[in-house]
C-alpha cells in the first residue's frame, strides 16, 4: 500500500512541476506596447496543450513501473555488436575512414551548391581548431577553456600584417601560427604549473584578456569595428576577385574563363582542407613520436614522469604551445576567409564550441572531432529556423551525449608500438 | 674502501611542527646493497623522497660523487642517475608494457620535433635502438610474452618487475627500491633477490633499498640503515645489525 502511496505522490508532484515550469515560460507571454511591457495569457490551445502535459506526465510517472517490467520482458532491440564498436576504433580502421572522408572531401565541392561548400569550409575551420585543442585536452590532458585567445591571435596576426604591411596570405599563415605558439609559450609557462580546475580557470582569463586587449587597442586594432578589407589568399600569385589589384592577375583572365564567384568559394575550401589534413598528418606523426608517448604518460602519472627524469613543464609546454600554433593556422585563415575580423568572433562560447567538439568527438579520437564538427556545425545550420533554441538543443546533445555514450562519439584507440618477437 | 657514490649527511624534514627525519646520515659505496630499516612510519619513505627530489629537505647536505643535489628538482636528479621506484606501483597502466620502457628513455630519444615528423633515419634509427634496449630488458625481467598487453592487466609480480625494468631504462647509477618485496610471494621474492644481485653485478648499479622481508635485507645487504622515529638508530653489516641490542629492542623483537 505505502508503496502505491508514494508513486501517487511522485506522479502528482511531476505533474505540478510540469505546470509550474511550463506555464511561467509558456503560457504568459510579454509583447511590448509603446514604451511599456505587457503580460498577456496564451492562446487556449496552449494552455490545453499544457495541461495535457501535465496528465500524461502524472500517468507516466503512476505507471512507468509497470511499463519498465515489460520492457524488460520484451526481447531486447538489436543494439551494434561489441564487436563493430571495437572495430570502428581500431586506429586501422579510422585511418581508412578517414582516407575516404577525404577523397569525398576533395571531390565534392565541384558538385555542391555554393552556399554548401561555404558551410563545409566554416566545417573545416572548426575541424582544424578542434584537432589542434585535441592536442592539448585529448592527448595532453590540459582543460584549456581560453583556446580562442590563440585563434584571435593567429586572426589578428594576418589582419594586422596584411593592413599595415600589405603582406599576403601565404606569408602570413607561418607567421600567424608561430605568433599563436609564441603566445602559448608565454601564457603557458607561468600557468603549466597549476592543475585541473586551476588551470581551466586560469586559460579562462587568458582568453578574455586577449579579447579585451584587442577590443580596447583601438589605435592598432580598431577596437570593436575590427579590421576589414583584408586581403583574400591567391594562388601563385592569381587573384579570385573580380578585378585584381595592382601588379597582379586575376584567375579567371589567366585561363581566359567568364568570372565565376564560386571559384573563390571553392578555392577557400580546399586551402581549408589543405590546412586539416596538415593538421591531420602531424597529429599522427605526433602520437608515434616520443612527445606523443609522453603526454599519455603524462596524464597518467606525472609524479613517474618526473621520477624517471622527465621535466613535466617541457612536456606540457610543448603540447601547448603545438595546439595554439593549429589555432593560429585556423584564425589567419579565418580572417582570409571572412575579409573581417573583430573582438566579437573571439567570445568565450567559441571555445565551449570548441571544446564540446572535442569532448563530443570523444577525447583524443580524430575522426570523432571530425563528425563531431560537422554535427556541431551543420545543425544550428540546417536548423535555423529553431536558433533561438540553439543552446537548448547543444544542451539536449550534451545530456543524450552523456547518457548513450559518456566515451564520446568514436574514441581514441592509441596505435600501441608493438614488440615484434 | 672505494669512494663513496651518495654521501648524506645530517639530514632532516620537518612538516609544521613534526620532524619526520632528524639528522639521517648515510654513506653509499659504488656497487654496494644497502637497505634501510625501520618500524611503519619511521620516515624512511621521507628519505627516499628528500634523496630524489620529492621534498626539499630541510637541513642536511646530499652529495651525489661529492656534488650538492639536495634542493633540485625530482626530474633534475633523477637525470643524474638517482632513480627510485615507488611503494604502491606507479606504472602507466594504459600503456604496454614495452611502452612504459619506452617512455622511459625519452630523455635518450631523438625528440627532434622535425625528425620525427619526417621520419628521418636518424629518428628511426634512435627509435630502433630504444626497442631493442627496451626488449633487453623485458627479457631480463622476464617479461617478454606480456610485452604487448598494458601494464595494468599484468599480475602484481611483474607489475613490480617492470617497475624495475623501466627505472633501468634511465641508465641510472643509483636504484632505489621502496619495499620491492611488498605483496609478492617467496618464490618472486627469490626471484628479486636474483635480479637485485644481476642489477649490481653486471650493471654495476648501486642499491638503496627500503624492505621489510628481514630475510631478503639480512641476505643481501653490504650495510644496513636502521631508523627509528626519524632518527637512525644503528648501522652496520647485517651480522652486526642482527646482534645489536638498540635494533633487537626496537625493531626485531626480544627473541
Amino acid at each position: 500500500m505505502t508503496l502505491s502511496t508514494k508513486r501517487l505522490k511522485t506522479a502528482f508532484f511531476s505533474a505540478l512541476l510540469v505546470i509550474a515550469v511550463a506555464y511561467p515560460v509558456m503560457g504568459l507571454k510579454l509583447s511590448t506596447v509603446g514604451i511599456k511591457l505587457e503580460v498577456h495569457g496564451a492562446s487556449p490551445t496552449v494552455l490545453w496543450t499544457i495541461a495535457a502535459c501535465a496528465v500524461a506526465m502524472f500517468v507516466w510517472q503512476l505507471f512507468r513501473h509497470h511499463l519498465a517490467a515489460g520492457w524488460a520482458a520484451s526481447p531486447s532491440l538489436p543494439s551494434i555488436p561489441a564487436g563493430a564498436g571495437g572495430f570502428l576504433t581500431l586506429p586501422s580502421t579510422q585511418r581508412w575512414i578517414i582516407l575516404g572522408l577525404v577523397i569525398v572531401a576533395l571531390v565534392w565541392p565541384f558538385f555542391g551548391s555554393r552556399g554548401a561548400v561555404d558551410i563545409a569550409t566554416l566545417i573545416l575551420i572548426y575541424v582544424m581548431l578542434g584537432l589542434g585543442l585535441n592536442i592539448v585536452v585529448g592527448l595532453a590532458g590540459l582543460l584549456d577553456l581560453g583556446y580562442v585567445g590563440f585563434y584571435a591571435v593567429g586572426a589578428y596576426s594576418y589582419a594586422l600584417l596584411s593592413h599595415y604591411y600589405g603582406l599576403g596570405f601565404w606569408v602570413c599563415l607561418p607567421i600567424a601560427g608561430m605568433m599563436a605558439a609564441l603566445f602559448g609559450f608565454l601564457l603557458g609557462f607561468p600557468v603549466l604549473r597549476l592543475r585541473g580546475d586551476y588551470l581551466a580557470i586560469v586559460t579562462l582569463g587568458f582568453g578574455e584578456i586577449i579579447r579585451i586587449l584587442l577590443r580596447n587597442l583601438t589605435g592598432i586594432t580598431g577596437g570593436p569595428n575590427g579590421i576589414s578589407n583584408i586581403e583574400k589568399p591567391s594562388l601563385f600569385g592569381l587573384s579570385f576577385e573580380r578585378r585584381a589589384a595592382e601588379g597582379m592577375q586575376t584567375f579567371h583572365e589567366y585561363f581566359g574563363i567568364a568570372y565565376n564567384s564560386t571559384y573563390k568559394v571553392v578555392f577557400l575550401y580546399l586551402i581549408a582542407l589543405l590546412l586539416v589534413l596538415l593538421t591531420l598528418f602531424v597529429i599522427n606523426r605526433l602520437l608515434r613520436m616520443p612527445i606523443g608517448r609522453a603526454w599519455e604518460a603524462l596524464r597518467e602519472d606525472e609524479i613517474a614522469c618526473r621520477a624517471l627524469g622527465m621535466n613535466p613543464t617541457v612536456i606540457k609546454l610543448s603540447a601547448f604551445t603545438l595546439g595554439a600554433c593549429f589555432a593560429g593556422f585556423a584564425g589567419s585563415f579565418f580572417a582570409a576567409r571572412q575579409g573581417l575580423v573583430s573582438p566579437e568572433s573571439f567570445t568565450f562560447i567559441e571555445s565551449a564550441i570548441i571544446l564540446a567538439i572535442v569532448v563530443l568527438g570523444g577525447m583524443g579520437s580524430q575522426l570523432g572531432i571530425i563528425l563531431a564538427a560537422v554535427v556541431m556545425i551543420l545543425l544550428p545550420e540546417l536548423a535555423r529556423e529553431f536558433n533561438e533554441y540553439r543552446m537548448l538543443m547543444f544542451g539536449v546533445l550534451m545530456v543524450l551525449m552523456m547518457i548513450w555514450r559518456p566515451q564520446g562519439l568514436l574514441p581514441m584507440q592509441r596505435p600501441h608500438l608493438e614488440l615484434k618477437p | 674502501m672505494s669512494r663513496a657514490i651518495l654521501d648524506v649527511d645530517g639530514l632532516s624534514m620537518r612538516f609544521g611542527g613534526l620532524l619526520a627525519v632528524n639528522g639521517v646520515s648515510l654513506n653509499i659505496q659504488e656497487k654496494q646493497v644497502v637497505s634501510m630499516i625501520g618500524p611503519n612510519g619511521a620516515g624512511k619513505t621521507t628519505v627516499f623522497n628528500c634523496l630524489t627530489g620529492f621534498y626539499r629537505p630541510t637541513s642536511g647536505t646530499i652529495l651525489l660523487d661529492g656534488q650538492p643535489i639536495q634542493g633540485l628538482s625530482g626530474h633534475m636528479i633523477a637525470r643524474q642517475g638517482v632513480v627510485r621506484t615507488f611503494q604502491n606501483v606507479r606504472l602507466f597502466k594504459d600503456m604496454t608494457a614495452v611502452e612504459n620502457l619506452l617512455v622511459a628513455q625519452h630523455r635518450h630519444l631523438n625528440t627532434n620535433f622535425l625528425a620525427g615528423l619526417f621520419k628521418t633515419p636518424a629518428f628511426r634509427r634512435s627509435e630502433r635502438e630504444a626497442m631493442a634496449h627496451a626488449a633487453h630488458w623485458l627479457e631480463q625481467v622476464n617479461l617478454t610474452d606480456v610485452a604487448n598487453r598494458p601494464a595494468g592487466t599484468l599480475a602484481y609480480g611483474q607489475q613490480r618487475r617492470l617497475e624495475i625494468a623501466r627505472c633501468m631504462m634511465t641508465r641510472p647509477r643509483i636504484l632505489m627500491l621502496d619495499e620491492p618485496a611488498a605483496g609478492l610471494n617467496p618464490r618472486e621474492t627469490e626471484d628479486l633477490k636474483a635480479l637485485i644481485a644481476l642489477l649490481r653485478n653486471e650493471y654495476n648499479v648501486t642499491v638503496l633499498l627500503i624492505e621489510h622481508d628481514m630475510h631478503l635485507v639480512m641476505s643481501i645487504s653490504d650495510h644496513i640503515y636502521v631508523i627509528n622515529q626519524g632518527t637512525p638508530l644503528a648501522d652496520g653489516t647485517p651480522e652486526q645489525i642482527r646482534t645489536h641490542p638498540d635494533v633487537i629492542k626496537a625493531y626485531l623483537g626480544e627473541a
